[in-house]
């Protein structure tokens, strides 16, 4: 259910062919109304379907934030355990395509703030198949934050079924002197960026993507860090009580004395995103300031 | 799935009004014939002011012909929203702004931005992202900004504007200000909550706004009738005890007769008003929209240039009342192609912005380098 995503295949063709396949009973374009169709499947979901709520961009889901963060996460709890919400809410939530700052939002943190509400970051085709099989399995509201950046990648996925459990981290890539955590596409950008230290400087670079921001794999992460005994933290988000702001407070507290070196960090430059193409670029991590960042944490 | 009686139910649309004000029973027939270049307000235009409403209109067409230039260049990114075919109705209304009326529309705005006399090259810098731009190439297409010309933007989120423009009618009736605030909207925009709300502050609290929903008779590939359960949507205002017309979008004469009456009484009587316009857009929602003939018909498309089209039917306006000669009007339409060509010159040659404008702007304090001394910290850096 969502804006486009019957009979126009969905704004970016996430959604094509269903709606030939399946028809207007489960393929439903609604009105701009955000708050009252989200609203609304919290309801339907009540009664034991599964609706999967599409967000053209996530940014949008900030005018059903009443349904969203007050209606979808406390309900459960409210009812003291009487009611579930087995709900997904999936879109895109990424910079880098030059939209502004209303169309631009990463709000995987604001997500994760509100225990009842669990949130996923596929970075790559094979998790975001796993994932939302889980999400949409799963007795309580997930969102799916996807990329549209992503979308025009290819990657080989299986056509059997699979699922890609909730609160598993993955790791792109084995090393041995700094941990680099990230998720969503900076997990892309991160592993790219860890290609280039160790060819270009001799740096054995660990990448964990954290495909799942709440429930979140603290375990692998932390394992991570006690091996490399450094961790750079690379994601979308602005920095103040961003994602990382809160696995930093776990490193330092469950793995203070392996650490070598202060976490690092980087993330969006602390302003709304920008709209000019050079400007948002140098604003959204790159490769060029993560390998910056990392040889700082190195130094 | 096409619209296609859309073209039809313009041809229908009929002036109304529901008030005691001299009902005018204005069937299909005679909204047609009806010759609103003869109305008091339009009659009383200078020939000079005519030919301005000529300019602006071809302005705003060449001026995003040429952007569209631009963005499949790849010179421009991000959404471009065109307005071409719409553009009789900004230009109609803000030919009506007085002093102390304002205006704030969505994210296809261009058109009003040209219309209150933003200049095109900080127009098409903006959209090229440079320095040079009205919002310093923060903002993009969607979000011009002019408030020098009472102009409040732009704006990305569906509806989200409206609230705002009741605002700005509100700050003139608490200041005892005698204008109106203009609030445009899309036929989509409609079934948004914000906006709804909005309805009913304005008509409870009596604020002078005048929302105007520039009905294309679709929200990007979801056609009027998929949208909304009552297709009148000026009757919502019923709902709310508000008054509300409905026009004809493609001649900015009529737009004027039918605006003014509510601009006018919003100024007067501090009393909102909502106005439906009928118009089209002939473009797909934004430029990346490629399905745009497939959710409506090429015929569809088509009848309406041939019939409606809002540069042409001017034109044909000034040309009969001898306004204009075929040679004249040839010539500003030369002179907008120029004026559009070297905006994009201007814009190309233009600098980006310097990397450390990214956290300029932000807060007023760090801005102004504040005399009270800034205390905390603003911004956290890696
Ligand atoms: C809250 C919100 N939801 C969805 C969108 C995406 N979106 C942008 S424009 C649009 C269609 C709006 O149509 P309409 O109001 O008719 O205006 P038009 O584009 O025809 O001018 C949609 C769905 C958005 N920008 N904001
Ligand atoms: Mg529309």
């Amino acid at each position: 259910m969502g804006e486009e995503v019957a009979q126009y295949n969905g704004a970016y063709k996430v959604t094509e062919g269903l709606w030939e396949k399946w028809g207007d009973k489960r393929l439903i374009d609604t009105p701009i109304s955000e708050a009252a169709f989200s609203g609304l499947a919290i309801g339907a979901s009540a009664l034991g379907i599964r609706p999967v709520v599409e967000m053209m961009f996530m940014s949008f889901s900030y005018v059903a934030i009443d349904q969203l963060f007050n209606n979808a996460s406390f309900c459960r709890y409210m009812s003291g355990g009487l009611m579930n919400i087995p709900i997904v809410v999936r879109g895109p939530a990424n910079g880098g395509t030059n939209v502004g700052a209303t169309h631009s939002h990463t709000p995987e943190n604001m997500v994760a703030n509100h225990p009842g509400l669990k949130v996923v970051c596929p970075s790559n085709a094979y998790d975001a198949k796993g994932l939302m099989k889980a999400a949409i399995r799963d007795n309580d509201p997930v969102f799916v934050m996807e990329n549209t950046l992503l979308y025009g990648e290819k990657w080989d996925v299986p056509e059997e079924e699979y699922i890609v459990e909730l609160g598993v981290a993955n790791i792109l890539k084995e090393g041995s002197d700094l941990t680099i955590v990230s998720h969503g596409r900076c997990a892309m950008i991160s592993l790219q960026a860890a290609k280039t230290l160790e060819e270009k400087h001799g740096i054995s670079v660990e990448v964990v993507d954290l495909r799942s921001i709440r429930p979140l794999d603290e375990e692998t992460i932390l394992r991570s860090v006690k091996k490399t005994h450094r961790a750079l933290l690379v994601e979308e988000n602005k920095p103040y009580c961003g994602v990382d702001a809160q696995i930093s407070h776990i490193i330092q507290l469950k793995a203070f004395d392996y650490l070598d070196a202060p976490v690092h960090r980087v993330s969006a430059i602390d302003a709304p995103q920008i709209y000019a193409k050079e400007l948002e670029n140098w604003q959204i991590p790159n490769e060029e300031r993560i390998i910056e960042m990392a040889l700082k944490c190195l130094a | 799935m096409a619209n296609s009686d859309f073209v039809k139910a313009t041809l229908m649309a009929t002036t109304k009004k529901k008030t005691a004000a001299p009902a005018k029973k204005s069937t299909t027939k005679s909204a047609k014939s009806t010759n609103f270049a003869t109305a008091p307000i339009n009659k009383s235009l200078t020939k000079e002011a005519k030919i301005a409403l000529y300019r602006t209109i071809v302005g705003i067409r060449r001026f995003e012909e040429r952007s569209l230039r631009a963005y499949n260049q790849g010179k421009i990114g991000g959404f471009l929203h065109l307005y071409i075919g719409q553009e009789a109705v900004a230009t109609g209304i803000v030919s009506l702004m007085e002093e102390n009326d304002h205006i704030i529309t969505a994210y296809r705005d261009h058109g009003h931005a040209l219309a209150v006399g933003m200049s095109m090259n900080e127009c098409m810098a903006e959209m090229y992202g440079k320095h040079t731009g009205c919002s310093k190439g923060k903002g993009g297409s969607m979000h011009f900004f002019a408030p020098d010309k009472n102009y409040w933007g732009g704006h990305g989120i569906v509806a989200g504007q409206t609230p705002l423009g009741a605002g700005l009618a509100f700050a003139l009736k608490y200041k005892g200000l005698k204008g109106c605030a203009l609030a445009f909207l899309g036929d989509g925009a409609v079934n948004q909550g914000s906006f709804m709300e909005t309805l009913n502050l304005a008509s409870l609290w009596n604020i002078p706004v005048v929302f105007v929903i520039e009905n294309n008779g679709y929200s990007m590939g979801t056609s009027l009738k998929r949208s909304s359960a009552e297709e009148n949507l000026a009757h919502r205002a019923d709902g709310f005890d508000m008054e509300w017309e409905v026009c004809n979008g493609h001649d900015v004469f009529e737009v004027r007769e039918v605006a003014n009456r509510a601009m006018t009484r919003a100024r007067e009587e501090h009393k909102p008003f909502l106005l439906e316009i009928r118009t089209y857009r002939y473009r797909g929602h934004s430029v990346a929209d490629a399905n745009h003939e497939k959710y409506r018909t090429k015929e569809e498309i088509e009848e309406y240039k041939r019939t409606k089209d809002p540069v042409n039917v001017i034109k044909q306006q000034l040309l009969a009342d001898g306004t204009l000669t075929e040679d004249e009007a040839k010539k500003i339409d030369q002179e907008k192609k120029d004026e559009a060509e070297a905006s994009a010159k201007f814009a190309d040659e233009s600098p980006v912005a310097p990397r450390s404008e990214i956290q300029t702007d932000v807060y007023w304090e760090v801005d102004n380098d504040s005399e009270s001394k800034l205390k905390g910290t603003y911004f956290f850096n890696d």
